[in-house]
């Protein structure tokens, strides 16, 4: 029997009782939509968090910070802790080749209220200081937008210079001027700790690519803007802000000023000593290749022991363990979506197999018949079979269909999760585990029917 | 050589613990273009005679040839096979699908031949000529008064142009007017050439055969066969 004809008949059966098919389908509808919808906010997410690594720096970035807790066999040396200082930075410098780009930082966060950024009345709500090198505009992956970076000459003289991101400008300046201009303060003097510094320049914005356009769209719409426009504009570029400060959100409230500036004129603590012993925040490094992750390590770990005479007041922190963190989030949410759309497929199987199981018994004598002028068990079993296959494809090619209008609805519902993005991929397995679905749920009925006895069968009522 | 030879068939059901003969010990030779009857009472193992010999279920002991096939021991493949080329049934319930047309009916048999759908459109028009229903070929059987549908039923199991036609009570349904044109139909397929078996409990159905086999506690009882001279007619009509 050619197999269009009973493809063919499959339509036919669902047509003749298209309530009870289309019932039977939105099982399959389901777990094929939630399939596909669950993997492509899984997919959103694992977008964001691995922006969010690459934003930090990648895996190549590996960073030394002192460490207070010494291993039990130093404890009676805590006296001598130092913390990572200039002289780590040199030593590394010229004895690790693993390594590149050795910047020293020293942080200073406004939330520990030693740090306040003012101007003209106006501060910053969290702010984070950084005195580094100008080396430190590479390893962190900041790029400028106006002005320029400090020089290694300004970070000679401590001059009071520095270089802000866009949310300390919005504070400070706010982001736009009375025309609709973005301000530029380039020049500008701003307050910090009382004390007078000059911007010399601002970061770009970082955003998500999401954010991006979204506000790129938001702009074009308010090149005709009247003031009653400005209200939603400003709570639009709000809650643009607030998606935006999980990943970026730090990196655009940074404000970055040369090293010496920071400790001659910031540091409370400044002490006249040897400027090599200047305790520091942490260190700040590039490895040349990953793979080589734990080679390098340990050559820095040499480095350090010996400078610190054998101390391990330090501690590294690599990427790695939250690139482990990432892989490990992922593969639980994809699991668990998994998992349960595999649920909503694994019912709507059932459906079918509940409904060719009672549309068999409604069919015996069908079957009987068709038996009697010579369908074979195959016969039977191809057609109830096809006619389960079709029904689960069909309601997986609707489930697909159905699904971007699904990931829309459920996005403009939860505006604040991370955006979803739908992938052929999802769309493609989502469809062949309808197809599964269907052909093992056709498998127990077809094989019930097609061992019907002819006979009895044909007497059936 | 016959068409058909059944050489001592036992079929035995066990129910219940219970052993019921249906078949006990059944010989009979058909020959090519005979019209026959079966005529039994209800329970005497004519059905089961005509399911065996139909092809729909197997003897528990004897052999049968049809038409050079020995099917007593043949695979459910072949069975189907079988039924599907060289045997059509006519049912007393007519047995058509209601989903499907007519034409559509009449074509079921030649889609498991495997024949083109142009080849099946012209051969189930032929045969609904041979029954006088080419002008309803689009309706449905639900439409149809029980003598149409039990002459669509004859055009299905005429289109494969079978060895032997097997009709089972087929006037069963109808009323005797109705009836008696359906087993006039019979006897012009048998005047064509047509091997048909009709299968009965009605005696006076059975009288438009020339030959008749009465089947008794699965038995054959009696046979009036016009080719045995000299036999007397020795109906026992209870």
């Amino acid at each position: 029997m050619n197999l269009l004809i009973i493809i063919l008949n499959g339509f036919k059966e669902i047509k003749a009782h298209w309530f009870r098919s289309a019932l039977t389908m939105f099982g399959v509808i389901c777990g094929v939509s939630s399939l596909i919808t669950m993997s492509a906010f899984v997919k959103g997410k694992e977008n964001l968090l691995r922006e969010s690594l690459a934003e930090s720096g990648g895996l190549e970035r590996i960073t030394v910070e002192s460490e207070d807790d010494l291993p039990d066999y130093q404890k009676h040396l805590e006296d001598e802790i130092r913390g990572v200082t200039l002289k780590d930075v040199y030593a590394l410098k010229n004895n690790a080749p693993l390594v590149y780009n050795i910047t020293p930082i020293v942080k200073k966060m406004s939330f520990r209220s030693d740090l306040r950024v003012t101007r003209k009345g106006k501060s910053t709500r969290f702010t984070m200081l950084q005195g580094t090198w100008p080396d430190a505009l590479e390893i962190m992956e900041h790029q400028i937008d106006k002005g320029r970076m400090f020089s290694e000459i300004e970070d000679h003289l401590a001059k009071n210079v520095c270089v802000i991101g866009t949310e300390v400008r919005n504070s400070l300046f706010g982001e736009y001027d009375d025309q609709g201009q973005t301000i530029n303060p380039v020049n500008e003097t701003i307050f910090i700790n009382y004390k007078p510094f000059k911007v010399v320049g601002m970061f770009k914005e970082y955003m998500t690519e999401e954010d991006r356009k979204k506000k790129e769209e938001a702009k074009k719409n308010n090149t005709t803007i009247n003031q009653a426009d400005r209200w939603s504009r400003f709570r639009f570029s709000d809650s643009n802000s607030q998606r935006t400060m999980r990943v970026y959100g730090s990196k655009n409230s940074s404000i970055l000023m040369p090293l010496n500036t920071l400790v001659s004129k910031l540091d409370s603590s400044f002490e006249s000593g040897s400027k090599m012993d200047r305790s520091l925040s942490e260190l700040t490094m590039k490895i040349y290749d990953v793979s080589l992750l734990e080679k390098s390590l340990q050559q820095v770990r040499n480095v350090l022991l010996r400078t610190h005479n054998g101390l391990e007041d330090f501690e590294f922190e690599t990427q790695e363990a939250f690139s482990d963190d990432i892989n490990e989030a992922i593969y639980n949410e994809r699991t668990s979506g998994m998992f349960i759309a595999g649920i909503c497929l694994l019912v709507g199987g059932i459906g079918i197999v509940n409904i060719m199981l009672s549309s068999i018994s409604e069919r015996i004598r069908e079957i009987g018949i068709r038996k009697s002028i010579g369908a074979t068990n195959l016969d039977v079993f191809t057609q109830i079979l096809t006619e389960s296959i079709v029904l689960a494809i069909s309601g997986g090619i609707l489930g697909l269909i159905i699904s971007p209008f699904l990931i829309a609805t459920l996005a403009d519902y939860a505006p604040d999760t991370t955006p979803p993005i739908l992938t052929v991929n999802s769309m493609i397995i989502g469809f062949t585990f309808s197809a599964i679905t269907g052909s093992l749920a056709g498998l127990i009925p077809a094989f019930k029917a097609s061992k019907l006895d002819p006979i009895e069968a044909l007497r059936y009522d | 050589m016959h068409l058909l030879e059944l050489r001592d068939i036992h079929k035995t059901y066990h129910l219940g613990g219970e052993t019921i003969r249906a078949l006990d010990g059944v010989s009979l030779d058909i020959d090519s273009g005979e019209f026959i009857s079966i005529i039994g009472p209800s329970g005497s193992g004519k059905s089961t005679l005509m399911h065996i010999i139909g092809c729909l279920d197997s003897p528990t002991t004897g052999t049968i040839n049809l038409d050079g096939v020995m099917i007593h021991d043949a695979s459910a493949r072949q069975l189907a096979s079988i039924r599907n080329k060289k045997i059509g049934f006519v049912f007393q319930f007519f047995n058509l699908l209601p989903k499907l047309t007519v034409r559509q009916n009449v074509e079921l048999p030649m889609i498991y031949t495997g024949l083109s759908s142009k080849e099946r459109k012209q051969r189930a028009m032929c045969a609904l000529e041979e029954v006088n229903m080419e002008d309803r070929s689009k309706h449905r059987p639900s439409q149809l008064s029980g003598g149409q549908q039990q002459r669509t039923a004859i055009a299905r199991a005429l289109v494969n142009n079978p060895k032997i036609i097997f009709a089972d009570e087929p006037t069963g349904n109808l009323d005797s007017n109705t009836g008696e044109k359906i087993l006039q139909m019979f006897d012009k397929l048998h005047t064509e050439g047509k091997t048909v078996m009709l299968v009965t409990h009605d005696p006076e159905i059975a009288a438009v055969t020339p030959r008749r086999i009465e089947i008794r506690d699965g038995k054959i009882a009696n046979e009036i066969d016009p080719k045995l001279s000299g036999q007397a007619p020795r109906f026992n009509i209870g």
